[in-house]
């Protein structure tokens, strides 16, 4: 079998998930052998999907076998291409399963992004149920978290779901590999229903450019209309000094994130849980994306069982100014969330000062006071965010001024 | 033997195993008469004088006890999957050169698989009792000689009493005794907690006979089984392996969509009222409803309500919630792990039942329909809330019924469940297999959604504008069979009977059908 191109996890078990092996021939038959632990339930289904996707990557001779562990048609579909595209890279024809009503809605700028969650590009079974989790984002990932061998496997499976997976209102985004290989991501994922790429390891604005301009590229010749909004991460010194010229290096900057394992081991200290190693680079990334008009993202917490250590963590970036923070685990996302949403007494006070500004308004006056108290104008543009998180989080219903 | 169609509209034998069987009529109609079925008088003068009933050897007792072919030996499953003493109980049978056995243990385990050989040799016939893994899957591909006989815990309780099921010998696994037969489950190197399941046996068998592996010098006390209605005591180096008695079913889940059914679950039960001062609730002891009782934990701290009673099977997760105060008492059926044991021998609010005073529908009530809310699991789901816990969606037989049947008698019945496992949606337009009626249902939650039994027009009411993500059942199938690329084919079973499903009243719910082995 030395000569089969293959696609998945070569040891089992693989829940959710399969693996495929190409063998390809010059002539003869095409030869399809599956496996299937639901094979009394899917077996029928599994066969005719699989001759299907033959059928439209035009594969007529060879031998497929498939492993399959219970994966979903959008995983099976992927896999089925990818064996067969590392057998022939050239190929042009694509399988695509249908985008689904769901997996289409429209993204935004200006979105609350408090909690972003990652999830492997090629470990589909962690991908289905995420949106239910309700993270504002969801981060298919092909870099970090994806094997050198299924990397081009992991780019199909997140273009699949992109176009067939529901993610209940989280911002759809994907992040991508770094040079060349992020290139061939990007014409992947573009004509995807997908709100926002986040780059890797980004040090000049240049970077950026490139990427905004592969994209202008890929979404006139998909006829894409809606924009791609763009997540750079920083993640080393020289990136953290050219914060603010990254920041502003294309408009579809809507926030810059922070990536500190590869900064520590950039700088050559240790990652400590204080943190105090990286206060630089994080207060001068939040300072470059304030500058910019742009969201700061802090980085992730690794320790999935510790709640209380995750939740000081979350609070003491939301204290440095940051406005969201990444998830490795759907546990994190509700205490992320908490934390970085105004409390009941934040909420109150911002309300008293939306409604002082209002009726100084009202009355004409140039000056806004709350009792005795006189209120600046970026007191009330703060106060103003906070309301509109509370509203876009569901504590305070719409019509609260008149309530109030 | 034909088949009928029962009031359920599934077709079920009208014989089993020899014996007529009246099918299922609905919840409470059929009535049953006539008195219950009784152990036979005996007489001091046959026991010795000085109450040392030991015998050498499984082998001598079993002889004493005049073990002869086509008798049926009984055992308890208190040890799960860590028991060692039925394998050389059947080992020993055949070396006696008997045949055609009924087994009839409470459940069966994988630590079972050897008595498949004696299944094949023709030392037993058949096995009734809750069979799980390997047991199961040898019953679906009919390889047994003889119906496999699903019972609940009460159900089980219910035969014996009813004389369904005549017991010629109980075989009474004892982590700690006395050479009178006196027995407890609560200490020794084999500490079950309780032996519950074991009493119906010692009360109603033809010859008893206790094993243990921590023999006390006379009396056994507190004891769980009375050394009166004892034949026989044999004493071994192991009767179990203390790692399986309690491993297994007490981790706690870390499946995020698990912990979110959980949490859905717990806010459910605070949303609908259920959860008020002196209520009380019954989980199990899979990963999910361990999850549900520390999320339910948490809502009654923080609203200062305290439970009347929980119903075990206990794990340390009850024992924390009674030893803080959160409830008044543990009324426990099982003890599943080390935690659950200690409380059982240290606090007097940790009280040992049986499935008599739990599960037993024909009996003057008992616990479990008292119960304010249950928390169970499920193989499956039907749009009209019939569930199945035996068999899965292929048709093959891998899980006994448990107290699951009788639980469902509670004020109100969850199954949180995930809506797919693996591909396999959970809810299906007609369960492979019928265990629970519909009516007994109230909700499902799934990480999907909850979908509320129409039936039950109050939890509607009393969750309306909670919040909680509440559907119709229908739209979460038909969410999932989206997904999945389904609905799934089903699987096509023989004509062949190979078990049935009976009901707590001992009617018949519903057949297992043998799988077609291609």
């Amino acid at each position: 079998m030395s000569d089969a191109f293959v696609s998945g996890k070569p040891d089992g078990p693989r829940p959710s998930d399969c693996l495929v092996r190409y063998q390809p021939k010059p002539r003869g038959q095409l030869k399809i052998q599956v496996e299937s632990k639901v094979d009394v339930l899917f077996g029928r289904s599994i066969k005719a999907l699989t001759e299907q996707t033959l059928t439209e990557l035009g594969i007529t001779h060879g031998l497929l076998e498939i492993d399959d562990d219970g994966a979903l048609p959008f995983v099976l579909q992927a896999r089925i291409e990818a064996a067969i595209k590392k057998a022939y890279p050239d190929l042009e024809a694509a399988s695509l399963p249908q985008i689904q009503s769901h997996a289409r809605y429209p993204g935004s700028r200006q979105r609350f992004r408090r909690s972003r969650m990652y999830v492997p590009g090629a470990q589909p079974k962690l991908m289905l149920n995420v949106g239910l989790h309700q993270p504002d984002g969801v981060i298919l990932d092909l870099e970090d978290s994806v094997a050198p061998a299924e990397k081009s496997s992991a780019r199909l499976i997140v273009r699949n779901a992109l176009r067939t997976l529901d993610f209940f209102g989280a911002e759809k985004m994907v992040r991508i590999n770094q040079g060349a290989r992020g290139m061939a991501d990007l014409e992947a994922i573009i004509p995807q229903p997908v709100h926002l790429v986040l780059i890797p390891k980004v040090e000049t604005a240049y970077q950026i450019r490139l990427v905004d301009e592969k994209i202008a590229e890929i979404s006139a010749a998909s006829g894409r209309h809606e924009p791609v909004y763009l997540m750079p991460i920083i993640e080393s010194a020289l990136g953290v000094l050219n914060a603010l010229s990254i920041a502003q290096g294309s408009e579809n900057n809507v926030a810059l994130a922070i990536g500190l394992e590869d900064y520590t081991a950039d700088l050559g200290v240790q990652r400590t849980s204080e943190g105090s190693e990286s206060f630089f680079a994080r207060s001068m990334l939040v300072n470059a994306a304030r500058a910019s008009g742009l969201q700061a993202m802090a980085t992730v917490f690794s320790d999935v069982q510790d709640m209380e250590g995750l939740r000081a963590a979350a609070l003491e970036a939301k204290a440095l100014g940051f406005d969201g923070m990444g998830a490795i685990h759907p546990r994190q996302i509700a205490v992320i969330n908490g934390a970085f949403t105004p409390t009941a007494d934040e909420i109150e006070q911002a309300q008293r000062v939306v409604l002082a500004y209002d009726d100084a308004q009202a009355k004409g006056l140039g000056v806004v006071a709350l009792g005795s108290k006189m209120i600046d104008p970026p007191v009330v543009k703060q106060a103003q965010h906070t309301v509109d998180l509370a509203l876009a989080t569901g504590i305070l219903a719409e019509e609260w001024k008149r309530e109030k | 033997m034909k088949l009928i169609k029962n009031s359920a509209g599934r077709l079920v034998p009208n014989e089993v195993n020899g014996v007529p069987q009246t099918p299922f009529m609905g919840v409470g109609k059929y009535r049953p008469s006539g008195a219950q079925a009784a152990p036979p008088i005996r007489s001091c003068a046959d026991y010795p004088p000085d109450g040392d009933k030991r015998i050498a050897s499984l082998k001598a007792a079993l002889e004493k006890c005049g073990l002869r072919d086509g008798m049926t030996i009984s055992s308890h499953h208190h040890f799960r999957n860590g028991d060692l003493l039925m394998v050389p109980v059947f080992e020993a049978a055949a070396q006696l050169g008997v045949k055609e056995l009924r087994w009839f243990p409470s459940a069966a385990f994988p630590c079972h698989e050897p008595l498949i050989e004696h299944m094949k040799k023709g030392t037993i016939s058949w096995v009734e009792g809750s069979l799980n893994g390997p047991l199961g899957r040898f019953a679906s591909y009919g390889g047994m000689n003889g119906m496999a006989v699903l019972r609940s815990h009460g159900g089980r309780w219910q035969a014996v009493q009813d004389g369904e099921v005549h017991i010629d010998i109980a075989v009474l696994a004892a982590p700690t005794a006395d050479s009178f037969g006196n027995a407890t489950g609560d200490r020794g190197p084999s500490a079950c907690g309780l032996l519950g399941f074991g009493l119906a046996d010692s009360l109603y068998a033809d010859r008893s006979i206790v094993v243990t592996d921590n023999l006390v010098p006379f009396p056994c006390v507190p004891w769980q089984i009375m050394g009166q209605n004892i034949d026989y005591v044999v004493e071994l180096d192991r009767i179990g392996d203390p790692q399986k008695i309690v491993s297994g079913t007490t981790r706690l889940t870390k499946s995020p969509d698990r912990l979110l059914i959980a949490e859905l679950t717990a806010r459910f039960v605070q949303a609908a009222g259920i959860m008020r001062e002196g209520f009380s609730f019954q989980a199990g002891a899979g990963g999910t409803a361990l999850a549900f009782a520390i999320y339910l934990k948490e809502l009654m701290l923080k609203a200062g309500v305290k439970a009347r009673f929980i119903r075990g099977g206990s794990t340390k997760y009850l024992v924390e919630m009674l030893e803080a105060g959160l409830t008044d008492y543990i009324l426990d059926g099982q003890t599943f792990d080390l935690e659950g044991v200690r409380s059982m021998r240290e606090n007097p609010g940790h009280i040992n039942t049986s499935p008599f005073t739990s599960y037993n529908y024909h009996g003057k009530g008992n616990f479990a329909g008292m119960v304010d809310v249950v928390v169970l699991g499920a193989t499956e789901v039907d749009v009209n809330f019939n569930a199945n816990v035996a068999t899965h969606s292929d048709g093959v037989l891998l899980h006994g019924i448990g107290g699951w049947q009788n639980c469902l008698f509670a004020n109100c019945t969850i199954l949180p469940i995930p809506a797919f496992r693996n591909r396999i949606p959970i809810i299906v337009d007609e369960v492979t297999t019928l265990c629970g009626p519909g009516e007994l249902i109230d909700v499902i939650v799934t990480e999907r959604g909850i979908a509320i039994n129409p039936r039950r027009e109050d939890l509607i009411a009393a969750t309306k504008g909670s919040g909680l993500p509440i559907r119709p059942i229908e739209e979460i199938k038909a969410e999932v069979d989206a997904l999945v690329g389904g609905p799934p084919d089903k699987p096509e079973l023989s004509e062949e009977v190979v078990g049935v499903v009976k009901w707590v009243d001992g009617t018949v719910l519903d057949s297992i059908f043998r799988v077609n082995n291609n």
